[in-house]
């Protein structure tokens, strides 16, 4: 399968991918790592007239985190950069249980993160990771940056608010003010297959009490759903079995899912649930932690 | 090699947006005139002629057409040709000299890694990789690893010893 005709560029720095952009006619696409593009394309559900491949830009490929906690996570950054990523490990434990769990291995060496953030595919596993966690995107266009919180990017499937001459260079991840906790569970298939079921929970705790708390669902809707009163069940209480039976069954009531070839909505409602429970279930006070 | 396209008449110039790129293939340098929608693996067998790189699913499932740019396995179903552009690829034609095989092809042959052979190429480009990296992985890092690359015969079994066999096979030869 071919894409149809495109006119492709590999400009050296984003004020020029911008240019491009910006005089590209009704019709560019940004070219990161292609997972998601580059299928579309071969299947003519997207047919640019214009390909902007950021590959060859500098200095996009990185993730760091300021000294407060905040991280960036570059629009060039692979998914296997994440999934081997110790600062991942040591301080993102949702977005580090979500890593490895994109794509398969040989998708995860091209794929970006904000990429995937961009194509705002519903069964997207990063968007639920990154709306648990309160995350945002930073686009960059003529006039200059602007920062857009996930829950406001994506507008529906495959759609968000980025103008024709705009980049999404970064995602960033808001540093915790507590301790940070939290996980990512993905029922699927097989590997590479979209989710049947993704549930991303984040929380933050200060001594016995959590402090804040994201729960976004993958798979179970027709876009990523934020399930914001399951998470704000939990804030201001221990975690107890009861805290999170109760967070459990708030996040399978804002769950919207359909009967389809990989489960019934009964089943990935049950799933969410089961979901919710396990994560929250796995993490350990505060203290033990410390210890 | 042969570049073919579409004859647009006097319009062609314009319309056809042929580029040139430059990249090493299995060590050999080489320049082509790509159309940007020229897609890796259609270079490297329809341009190249190197047809161990197999198409199975073309659609970023299968991982038959999986080689390797700058060391890191693709599906190179899922990659344009222009953005090879300076880069190095290695195709499973890149694994053996004219004498000898790679201990990943003998560990196939030893093991019986293989039935009818489509997915054999994908799998043994992501295996190097896999050893390039972890010169000792457990049966579980070979699974993780081939996790990408679908085979509809073996059931993997064979696969997975076939790899285990090569990683034994190349720390020994490291070692003498």
């Amino acid at each position: 399968m071919y894409p149809s005709r495109f006119r492709y560029e590999a400009p050296r720095s984003l004020d020029e991918a911008i240019g491009m952009l910006h005089n590209g006619g009704d019709y560019a696409k940004v070219l990161a790592g292609g997972q998601s593009l580059v299928p579309l394309m071969k299947l003519r559900f997207a047919s640019p007239e214009l390909v902007v491949d950021i590959n060859n830009v500098p200095g996009l490929d990185y993730h760091r985190a300021d000294p407060d906690g905040t991280l960036h996570v570059g629009a060039l950054c692979r998914h296997v950069d994440l999934e081997h990523s110790e600062l991942l490990k040591t301080y993102q434990p949702t977005m580090a249980a979500a890593a490895p769990l994109i794509a398969d291995p040989i998708v995860r060496n091209r794929g970006t993160l904000v990429g995937s953030l961009c194509h705002a595919d519903p069964q997207g596993d990063w968007a639920s990771v990154v709306m648990a966690l309160g995350g945002s995107i930073v686009a960059q266009g003529p006039g200059g940056r602007r920062a857009i919180p996930i829950a406001g990017f994506v507008t529906g499937p495959f759609q968000n608010v980025l103008e024709p001459d705009e980049i999404a260079v970064e995602a960033v991840i808001p540093a915790a003010k507590g301790m940070r906790a939290g996980g990512y569970l993905k029922l699927e298939r097989r590997v590479g297959d979209f989710a049947t079921v993704g549930v991303a929970v984040a929380v933050e705790t200060a001594g016995e009490s959590v402090t804040r708390a994201g729960i976004a669902l993958t798979g179970v809707g027709g876009s990523t759903i934020d399930a914001s009163a399951a998470a704000d069940a939990l804030v201001g209480r221990p975690l107890t079995a009861e805290s999170i039976g109760r967070a459990a069954d708030l996040a399978a009531e804002a769950a919207r899912p359909r009967t389809d070839h990989r489960g019934s909505a009964e089943y990935k409602r049950h799933m969410v649930r089961t979901f919710v429970t396990r994560i929250l279930g796995r993490i350990e006070p505060a203290q033990e932690r410390a210890a | 090699m042969t570049v073919v396209y579409e004859d647009l008449g006097d319009e062609a110039g314009e319309a056809v947006p042929i580029r040139r790129i430059r990249f090493s293939i299995n060590g050999k340098k080489m320049v082509a005139e790509v159309e940007p929608r020229l897609l890796l693996s259609h270079l490297i067998r329809r341009g190249l002629g190197l047809t161990g790189t197999h198409m199975g699913c073309d659609t970023t499932n299968c991982g038959a057409c999986t080689v390797q740019v700058d060391g890191r396995p693709v599906k190179s179903c899922t990659m344009l040709a222009v953005q090879v552009d300076g880069r190095e690829i290695t195709t499973v034609e890149g694994l053996a000299t004219a004498s000898e095989l790679h201990p990943l092809q003998e560990g196939f042959k030893e093991e019986h890694g293989l039935q009818c052979g489509f997915c054999t190429p994908g799998m043994m480009m992501a295996a190097k990789a896999l050893l390039d990296e972890n010169p000792d992985p457990t049966e579980e890092d070979v699974r993780w690893a081939l996790s990408g690359n679908l085979c509809r015969c073996t059931g993997y079994q064979n696969i997975v010893k076939s790899v285990l066999w090569a990683a034994a096979k190349l720390r020994s030869e490291s070692a003498g």
